[in-house]
């Protein structure tokens, strides 16, 4: 699907509506208004919330501030997952704006990670793209380009810059013509209700028999659970870079589905969500488990 | 590639094929016959059916065979009856050949065969070496052989008539029996084997084949004379072995392998293009004593052999020099018989269920291939023709067994033998009818539904049995002499696919599946309401990111524009602004110390063997002749800036998706596409942008012409003469990814040659040596001379090419060749000729090796016929929509005029060809808008259809009309009345006094000089290439090569005129006649630029010669077509004075042509 561009920019100009409010504890000279920004959902908090710091240190003292880190119901945000991934695992079913509280004191270290500068998000990123493509091309694309190329990627996606961007991670989602598809499917599946955070297995886009696989193939796998037995609409919960196959096939419990996908997680931060409601009929279904699952690029 | 076959027959004789692009195996049209043995061609099939008769099918192709069969008539003068046919007694015949030596009058010129029909009745040859003749063809002379002239003149005893007539062969797309020789002596007993090869031998005749053939005595013969023209040769001729030959194969070049009696393989060798059947045999020894070798097939420089224990085994070394080989080695698996066809690539049938092998893997650099893989395509046959397949697999299998077992000791050959029960023609028929009568009953009683489904084959319904029967289809031979498989070609043989593949390479499918796709939809749709429900209430909200300016910035090298002219290390920085708007603008900056381009019209990639560079050009470079040259430190780098600066050109011009039916064509000398967009906002011809300002914007494939039509209809011909239809796509090639578009993009390719010569002088000692004159040129050139070219160092143009044959001598250079390929000189830049006199001391000959490239765009081929020109219909914008369909001329690369029938918006490519018979062969075709059609002959003289029309699309009869004085034409171009030609000489002239009731007009007058080629457009525009490739050196010398360098000196012209005043307001508009070139010798401010696109300034109906050109981009181009540029305001009355205040004359009048100049219709 690298070539259909238009879903591509939905994903990649996915926004979300966010409200910034300063903590209560917080020690402030006058009050802190709140603030209101559109978040992308393919980038990192930390990388997207300088206006936001700057807002609130307007009204703070030097000293009270020290790194700033996010949260929202009482759950610290972890700046290494990207935004829509926090948004959809946490917040998909509150009401717009997203509420999000800032603070600047007492981080939890046991939570989060520390983000000191912008070159560890990089890092981070750099080294998911890599870990994406060790399992897509054993590394091989990855490894052939050069400094800037990696330089322009990251620089695509922290200026919001989408040609830039997918200049060059086209290279990276391309595979030769005569095999079928990646050598393996990229993808973390993230819950909030385990105690594992995220499931990730070794996957072939292509079963033995030649089959592509499609998505309800890779979530019937890994996580069975997430599979409902009689799903009335066609579409499932999940959060998925999609590509299609050509043909059809059985997904979603013996159901003849005329949604085909075949999954891969995204090589970088970029997803695409479907159907969100049916969220809410699996949150019936499971009674107090919420599950949601989304299938995310490789974080560390 | 283009589909081929793959030819078989199985156990009952029956012959099929197998597309490489399909998945069914096809019966052979003509089912009347059995066959035991097939060897293909690509365009015809030799085989020996169950009678011994050897015959031969012919593929269907809209352009016929035809072959001219000529009579001459002659007279003396005498006195008394002044010219007779009362000849002398030492005279000629009257009626005779060319030499006169035989006798040939008209009633005796008989068809060969009764595979041929005639054409027309004998006429009489007026054209006399591109000069019309008075009526009645005669040429006079003094005396009998001696010069013929076409005035009478007072001392003219004899004249001379030429007859001619045509005979076509008829018998294509049927097995046609080649005729047995009448003397009974000479009849060859009946055959057991034959194989075809050779092709690749020589070109001369076109489509040369050799055919050998081995009968039941062991004896070998060849048919003489096998070529396109000649399907079934003349006549067999025995060629002496020293032992009783079993079975031969052929291979495309110069193999010729046979096996004998006694186990051992005889090669031929000797065998070259002047003698194609070899000069001497030599013994080759099988693996093992014990077990001869019973079955051989060749290749180019393979042979693979199936000895009598059924082992394969591969013959290692072999080549031209080395026919024999060296040694054997032997393969995995267990054959009766194996077959080598094109691409060295290997099939063979299994000894143990007598199924059909592919061998994989093989790979130039891997000739034996890895692994034998089974072809389980099914049968069209077993479904349609008779739909028992149980009925079919029973009969099978007992044959099958009963042969294996009789056939233990013998060799395929003779097992055919074993069931040659049928005799010939009828009764193979009756035994197969019974077959087939019993079939149907049995499945009708058993299962009632499956033959009513089994005809509906592509249903994926249950019903399994046709691929069960498929399983187990027995073959008795295999021929893949026409199949071209490529390494990286995917077959859909290997696996059986129950229906609904999607057929991704059709046209008429402008989208692809996916995005057709009903989840595609359920996604985008979702997306877009996710984007709705979390963005609609929040827009005023601020961006976390804010829209920056995006620079990407690199390091480049650039061509200086001063001295010292070299290149230098520079840093560019492309600088993307999003405007308010949301229009994204761009700069590119490039630090030298402090420069900035602007405005950039056209990015060319230039490739030189030291530098990926490309050129970039604006108005004010182009005006210069001296566009920006800009070197990348490897080619992906380069492709990502092209790319890049492509995306943002065109998205500051908005410039997006397909072209415009109304844009601009062009090609340049590399065979990039490139389309300029006529602009919208400046219609009518003197307001027409500058030439300078159009920007070209480059489409993905390799082309060497590109012709259009306003109603979007686009063809292109290839370097390898490969027609191809353009989809409606963009991008490709280098432009992937976004620049690209999503569907419509297919695999392109294109072969061409590279040349060398390989340069000698003469010295007393030695003759002709490699050890020249110190002051000479290298022994090892380029044409110039100039440049030292290798063998071994040449490379292919750039890395998108790549070798794909060996190098070979070139005969086919003009002026001819000793039968080694020399052309001999006095000396070196000195012309050259085909034969060795007293006073030539050097010699050179030429050497040519055939690179490919692969590359994508949006083009589709157009199979069939390999054309050299094509023309479409420039039609004026009131044709639109009137349902006709578009006239579209070719020329085959054969020389045969074609029309296409069948072509319109929907479907471009058409349905087939009409061919338009002709005298001699032609090399370039126009149709104006008036369906009047012109053409150049060989000889250089023109040609003007009449009665061409919508009803009758192929016309009437040809007129001849001679060329300017002392020019040979050699292209031509018709817009909606005016006729423009070419000569050899770059002179472009145009032809005066064109009316319709007069359309040949009356005489040639000249334009222009130094004109590469000529695109007239529907308004009668002109545009053109002035001659002179890339004189924008890249490193001077590099580029120079291209063209030959003109002598004359470079037109002087106004850099651009503009043509107006006059004429408004007197109440007829002014036809817009344009009229375009590529120029050479286009005078810049920095360099002289050759290949340049002109528009031919103040083109009007009272003056439809024009004034004077207004030069664009340039050089290096190399084709243009403007053909569809139709766009033209219709002006009303009420806005002509406004455009009169403006100081522009008014633009021209839509609506009827009321110009007082020719119409036509």
């Amino acid at each position: 699907m690298t070539d259909d561009k238009d879903v591509l920019r939905d994903v990649w100009f996915g926004r979300i509506p966010t409200c910034f409010t300063l903590y209560q504890d917080e020690i402030t000279e006058r009050e802190a208004e709140p603030y209101y920004l559109l978040l992308p959902r393919v980038s990192y908090l930390t990388l997207v919330t300088d206006k936001v710091k700057k807002h609130f240190q307007k009204v703070m003292r030097q000293e009270d501030i020290s790194e700033i880190w996010f949260e929202y119901e009482g759950t610290p945000l972890k700046w290494h997952y990207p935004i829509g991934l926090l948004f959809d695992l946490l917040a998909s079913s509150s009401a717009l704006p997203w509420n999000i509280t800032v603070h600047f004191k007492s981080f939890p270290e046991k939570d989060l990670l520390h983000c000191p500068s912008k070159d560890v998000i990089e890092a981070h990123f750099m080294s998911c793209v890599k870990e994406a493509d060790a399992l897509k091309h054993k590394s091989q694309v990855i490894n052939e380009m050069q400094k800037k190329d990696h330089k322009q990627l990251w620089m695509g996606l922290q200026n919001d810059r989408f040609d830039q961007f997918w200049a060059i991670n086209r290279k990276l989602m391309e595979y030769p013509a005569e095999e079928n598809g990646f050598r393996y499917i990229p993808f973390r599946i993230y819950q909030t209700t385990t105690e594992r955070p995220f499931i990730q297995k070794l996957f072939r886009p292509v079963s033995t028999d030649g089959q592509l696989h499609t998505l309800g193939d890779l979530l019937k796998e890994v996580c069975p659970s997430a599979v409902a037995p009689e799903v009335p609409n066609t579409v499932l919960p999940v959060e998925a870079k999609i590509e299609p196959t050509f043909e059809p096939s059985r997904i979603a419990g013996g159901r003849k589905a005329s949604l085909a996908v075949k999954c891969w997680a995204s090589q970088g931060p970029s997803r695409v969500f479907i159907a969100r409601k049916k969220f809410h009929w699996f949150r019936t279904k499971l009674k107090q488990q919420v599950f949601r699952a989304g299938v995310q690029k490789f974080q560390l | 590639m283009p589909s081929s076959a793959l030819w078989a027959v199985d156990l009952f004789g029956r012959v099929f094929t197998l597309s490489t692009a399909g998945q069914h195996w096809e019966p052979c049209r003509d089912a009347q016959l059995e066959f035991k043995r097939v060897s293909a061609a690509r365009d015809c099939c030799w085989g020996i059916a169950c009678d011994h008769r050897v015959y031969v099918l012919v593929g269907a192709s809209d352009v016929p065979i035809r072959c001219q069969e000529e009579a001459y008539e002659n007279q003396r003068w005498n006195p008394m009856g002044g010219f007779c046919e009362a000849l002398l007694p030492s005279d000629r015949w009257p009626w005779s050949d060319v030499s006169g030596l035989q006798q040939r009058p008209l009633d005796g010129v008989a068809l060969p065969s009764p595979h041929w029909e005639w054409e027309s009745d004998w006429h009489v040859d007026e054209n006399f070496g591109g000069e019309p003749t008075e009526k009645g063809g005669w040429t006079y002379a003094i005396d009998f052989p001696a010069t013929y002239t076409r005035d009478k003149k007072w001392n003219s005893c004899v004249r001379r008539r030429r007859w001619i007539r045509y005979r076509r062969y008829k018998s294509q797309d049927t097995w046609a029996k080649i005729p047995s020789e009448d003397d009974p002596q000479q009849l060859p007993d009946p055959f057991s084997d034959l194989s075809v090869g050779g092709w690749e031998v020589t070109d001369e005749p076109v489509g040369r084949l050799s055919v050998w053939a081995v009968t039941l005595q062991g004896k070998v013969w060849y048919r003489e004379n096998v070529s396109h023209h000649n399907p079934e040769g003349s006549s067999w001729s025995l060629v002496d072995t020293p032992g009783d030959a079993v079975q031969i194969s052929c291979g495309p070049h110069d193999l010729l392998w046979v096996t004998l009696w006694e186990g051992q393989a005889l090669v031929r060798k000797g065998i070259n293009r002047n003698n194609p059947k070899g000069s001497s045999w030599s013994t080759v020894e099988p693996p093992t004593s014990e077990n001869g070798i019973l079955h051989v097939s060749t290749g180019v420089c393979v042979v693979w052999a199936v000895t009598k224990d059924r082992k394969v085994w591969f013959r290692r070394g072999v080549n031209s020099h080395n026919p024999c080989g060296t040694s054997w080695i032997e393969m995995f698996g267990e054959m009766m018989m194996v077959n080598v066809g094109l691409n060295e690539q290997v099939w063979g049938i299994s000894c143990v269920d007598r199924a059909l092998y592919f061998r994989q893997g093989v790979t130039q650099s891997e000739l034996s291939g890895k692994t034998w893989k089974v072809i389980v395509a099914s049968r069209e046959g077993d479904r349609s023709l008779s739909s028992s397949s149980f009925g079919l697999l029973s009969a099978g299998c007992f044959f099958g067994n009963e042969v294996r077992g009789t056939a233990e000791s013998c060799g395929p050959g003779d097992m055919d033998a074993s069931w040659e029960v049928p005799g010939p023609a009828s009764s193979p028929a009756g035994v197969h009818g019974k077959e087939s009568k019993k079939g149907p009953s049995h499945a009708t009683a058993n299962f009632p539904e499956a033959t009513d489904l089994s005809s509906l084959t592509l249903l994926p319904l249950g019903l399994e049995e046709p691929d069960s029967a498929d399983c187990h289809a027995l073959w008795a031979w295999v021929s893949g002499g026409g199949c071209a498989v490529e390494a990286h070609t995917t077959l859909k043989w290997f696996t059986t696919q129950s229906g609904l593949c999607p057929s991704v390479q059709t046209l008429s499918l402008s989208i692809t599946p996916a995005q057709t796709a009903t989840w595609r939809k359920q996604i985008f749709q979702q997306l877009t309401e996710r984007t709705k429900r979390e963005l609609e209430n929040f827009q005023h909200y601020e961006q976390a990111v804010e829209q920056s300016v995006w620079v990407k910035t690199g390091a480049l090298q650039w061509w200086c524009d001063w001295k010292p002219h070299k290149w230098m290390d520079v840093h560019v920085a492309l600088e993307q602004l999003t405007g308010h708007d949301g229009a994204q603008d761009s700069i590119l900056f490039i630090y030298y110390v402090v420069h900035e381009e602007k405005k950039v019209t056209a990015l060319v990639p230039v490739f030189s063997e030291a530098k990926h560079s490309f050129a970039l050009y604006t108005p004010e470079r182009t005006r210069q002749r001296w566009p920006v040259r800009l070197a990348a430190a490897t080619e992906q780098d380069m492709s990502d800036w092209l790319t890049l600066l492509n995306l943002s050109c065109c998205e500051s011009r908005r410039v997006h998706g397909r072209p415009s039916p109304q844009a601009i064509w062009s090609v340049t000398c590399k065979g990039d596409v490139f389309v300029s967009e006529p602009d919208p906002d400046l219609e009518g011809p003197d307001r027409r942008l500058p030439c300078d300002q159009m920007f070209w914007r480059q489409i993905g494939g390799h082309l060497r012409v590109v012709e259009a039509n306003s109603r979007g209809v686009v063809w292109g011909i290839g370097y390898d003469h490969t027609a191809w239809v353009y989809t409606g796509g963009y991008g490709g090639g280098c432009f992937q990814g976004l620049a690209s578009s999503t569907s419509n993009v297919f695999t392109q390719w294109d072969v061409k040659c590279v040349h060398i010569y390989e340069n000698q002088r003469w010295n007393p000692v030695t003759g002709y040596t490699s050890r020249g004159l110190p002051t000479d040129r290298y022994m090892w050139s380029d044409a110039t001379g100039l440049q030292e070219c290798t063998k071994a160092s040449m490379k292919p143009p750039s890395l998108q090419w790549t070798w794909v044959s060996d190098w070979f001598v070139d005969f086919s250079v003009p002026g001819g060749t000793d039968p080694e390929g020399w052309q001999y000189a006095s000396d070196f830049p000195a012309s050259y000729h085909k034969y060795k006199t007293m006073k030539d001391f050097v010699r050179r000959r030429c050497w040519a090796r055939k690179c490919k490239l692969v590359t994508s765009g949006p083009w589709l081929e157009v199979t069939s016929v390999a054309l050299r020109d094509v023309s479409i219909i420039p039609e004026s914008p009131g044709a639109h929509g009137s349902g006709l369909n578009i006239a579209l001329w070719a020329i085959s690369d054969k020389g045969d005029v074609l029309c296409r029938l069948g072509v319109s918006e929907l479907n471009p490519e058409g349905f087939s060809w009409m061919h338009v018979g002709t005298d001699q062969p032609f090399t370039s075709v126009s149709i104006g808008a008036c369906y009047q059609v012109w053409a150049v002959a060989r000889d250089g003289s023109a040609f003007y259809r009449s009665s061409v029309s919508p009803s009758r699309p192929n016309g009437d009869c040809w007129y001849h009309i001679p060329p300017p004085p002392k020019q040979r034409l050699k292209q031509v171009s018709v817009g909606h009345t005016s006729v423009f030609a070419l000569d050899e000489n770059g002179n472009l002239w145009y032809r005066q006094g064109v009316t319709p009731s007069h359309p040949q007009g009356d005489s040639w007058e000249h334009v222009s000089n130094n004109v590469r080629h000529v695109s007239v457009g529907p308004l009668d525009q002109v545009w053109g290439d002035g001659d002179g490739g890339w004189t924008l050196p890249l490193g001077a010398g590099t580029w120079g090569v291209w063209f030959p360098l003109w002598s004359s000196p470079p037109p002087l012209l106004s850099p651009w005129t503009l043509c107006h005043e006059e004429g408004e307001g007197t109440g007829f508009s002014r036809s817009l006649f344009q009229v375009w070139v590529i120029a050479d010798k286009v005078q810049g401010s920095h360099s002289l630029s050759r290949g340049t696109v002109c528009r031919r300034t103040g083109v009007q109906s009272l003056e439809p010669k024009g004034q004077g050109w207004d030069y664009g981009i340039g050089g290096g181009w190399d084709h243009l077509s403007i053909r569809a540029s139709a766009t033209r305001a219709p002006v009303s009355p009420s806005q002509k004075p406004a455009s009169k205040q403006n100081g522009q004359p008014p633009s021209v009048a839509g609506g009827p042509w009321e110009t007082p100049g020719p119409v036509c219709c």
